[in-house]
């Protein structure tokens, strides 16, 4: 049973009024049938409709939605002998940050990126996606191995932003972060990322100075959450969806501005509704932009980072 | 002539003294009231409690640079407002009151100078300047600040003070950590000391990028420094926080800085650590 967000609700009704037929009519009457294909219709185009206008707010709801593929999920669906990696070789092994090699259609990759989880042990184990400073290391220490090894990076992003807490700050969360994207713009090899899902501010773009930043369709990407920007500049979290509308989250509005290369599309009504499908996209999108970048020496490849982070925006 | 004529003027009436409002500073921190010419006279410390008082980019210059020895760098012309961005109220009016309050343009300023005959760049990020925050404009004069010190083969010394990024300028704000990083590995590549001095506060996005990414990482004592903010963390974690908590004494602690400088000891401090990182290249 997938759960609905609130502005589906016109789509839960329909949805619970088709699976209420079928059941009534399990007998095969012909009459039922045909009104299901009616309401069928309605609802896919129902659908088809609101996601072809979320507003940017509704973006962040479905780029949240618990249903929609995480980490463990995108690379069991399109990295071939995955082998993880683990640990900072200083304080732990932060699950939010999960890291390793593999192959995405037989290139040599290191794919690092957050896991939200997708039950409650899994989202305590994960931390629902909120890394501290060990996750980060764990992520500069993979990227500088693939680095002397020659071997690409890939990075999917999903974090609601690093983790707040106490031992995060005494630990050197701000210092983490900021070297995992210096580990970023260093790197000599092609590097390419990924917002799965939410692009949640420092915690995301430590894992996203890329050469290519791919971002899913109904993603967002964001300097704090709309809830934090409307209670600093609203004075309240109320005005979430004023300043999601504000600050420029979508993909669409994120190529416009440069920020981000390339949309991967999503199946009609997120990529939770059809997680195989998401996955295949993300997957020939990435493999696409890896062989762009795989003849282009380090130099290049460094240089074309920085250039591009020196002129954004301007 | 009636005799109820008032022969004399009445007595006037004693004029109120002038007492100007600024000539007393009351200490935030242990409320004791002093001369403000005192305390200005004092670096904006506090005399009798050493509470280090913020100060802008001029003061810094005055303080840190050989006398006569330094001019301020033209701040680079940056977009303004991308994002046509509006809260209760217009983001363009927000920065016309800040560069009316401060005179200055956008929240980072550099100057070029002498620190005891050493040359140096100096970036002074000013928190009256809508919270220090980092948006274009502080991203692109830190670009300015670290390609000056490479053209003059010197030190770059930033002063860093920040709320965090400018959420008004949303996505982009956020893409100066990149930038400002792309910045300190020119300076890396031209094997050029890049020395942070972390005053208060500093937080968020500007802690997580430039601010703990120096060669040497030195605070003023008492400074407020962290990645996430104290009202966060209390929200997310539902604990009291430890004492002390994100203060430069705790940071120093805990590794993250190398020492806690008073302000008076700055130039010193700073003259000598040129002397050892950027020997060879004193100025002509």
């Amino acid at each position: 049973m997938i759960s609905y967000l609130d502005f589906e609700k016109p789509l839960a009704e329909l949805h619970a009024r088709i699976e209420e037929l079928r059941e009534t009519g399990e007998s095969g009457s012909i009459n039922i049938d045909a009104e299901i294909k009616k309401l069928q219709a309605k609802a896919d185009k129902l659908q088809s409709d609101l996601y072809a206008k979320l507003s940017p707010w509704q973006k962040a709801l479905v780029a949240r939605h618990p249903d929609r593929p995480h980490f463990r999920d995108y690379v069991a669906g399109m990295v071939d002998d995955f082998m993880p990696l683990a640990g900072d070789r200083a304080f732990g092994d932060d699950q939010a940050i999960l890291g390793g090699l593999g192959r995405i259609n037989g290139q040599r990759v290191m794919v690092i990126g957050h896991e939200k989880g997708d039950d409650t042990a899994s989202r305590l184990r994960h931390n629902f996606g909120m890394a501290k400073p060990e996750g980060y290391r764990k992520a500069i220490r993979l990227m500088e191995l693939a680095d002397r090894f020659g071997i690409p990076v890939v990075t999917l992003v999903d974090t609601a932003g690093a983790f707040p807490g106490i031992q995060a700050e005494e630990r050197g969360q701000a210092e983490a972060i900021a070297r995992s994207t210096e580990a970023c713009i260093k790197l000599g090899v092609p590097m390419v990322a990924a917002i799965v899902g939410e692009g949640g501010s420092g915690g995301a773009v430590a894992l996203a100075a890329a050469n290519r930043v791919l971002m899913f369709e109904h993603a967002v990407y964001a300097v704090i959450s709309p809830e934090g920007c409307a209670s600093i500049l609203w004075r309240t979290a109320d005005k979430a969806a004023d300043a999601a509308e504000a600050m420029r989250i979508t993909a669409s509005q994120l190529k416009t501005l440069g920020v981000i290369d390339r949309i991967v599309a999503e199946p009609v009504g997120g990529a939770h509704r059809d997680r195989e499908l998401a996955i295949d996209n993300l997957k020939n999108a990435i493999a696409d932009e890896l062989k762009s970048l795989g003849n282009v020496s380090p130099a290049k490849l460094r240089q074309q980072r920085r250039d591009k982070f020196l002129t954004m925006g301007s | 002539m009636s005799w109820l004529h008032r022969v004399r003027k009445g007595i006037a009436s004693i004029t109120k003294r002038e007492t100007p409002d600024n000539l007393w500073h009351k200490c935030p921190k242990c409320a004791q009231m002093i001369f403000t010419r005192e305390f200005e006279d004092n670096a904006h410390v506090c005399p009798k409690c050493e509470h280090h008082g913020r100060i802008g980019p001029k003061a810094r210059f005055h303080a840190l640079f050989d006398e006569g020895s330094w001019t301020v760098l033209a701040q680079p012309a940056v977009r303004e407002d991308p994002l046509k961005f509006r809260d209760q109220k217009r983001y363009t009016d927000r920065i016309k009151a800040a560069r009316t309050a401060t005179g200055e343009t956008d929240a980072l300023i550099n100057a070029k100078g002498k620190i005891e005959g050493q040359k140096a760049v100096i970036g002074v990020q000013d928190f009256a300047f809508m919270g220090g925050s980092m948006g274009l404009g502080v991203g692109a004069a830190f670009v300015v600040g670290a390609r000056q010190a490479i053209a003059d083969k010197c030190p770059y010394i930033i002063f860093t003070a920040a709320g965090g990024a400018r959420m008004q300028e949303g996505i982009l704000s956020l893409m100066q950590m990149p930038k400002t990083t792309v910045a300190i590995a020119e300076l890396r590549d031209a094997g050029l000391p890049y020395i942070v001095v972390l005053t208060d506060p500093t937080t968020g996005g500007v802690t997580a990028s430039y601010a703990m990414l120096g060669d040497v990482q030195i605070s003023e004592p008492g400074a407020l420094i962290g990645f996430a903010g104290q009202r966060v963390i209390e929200n997310t974690i539902r604990e009291k926080l430890p004492e002390g908590f994100q203060r430069a004494e705790y940071l120093l602690d805990h590794g993250m800085l190398d020492m806690v400088v008073h302000r008076h000891e700055l130039r010193a401090t700073l003259a000598q650590l040129i002397g050892y990182l950027a020997p060879g290249k004193k100025a002509a």
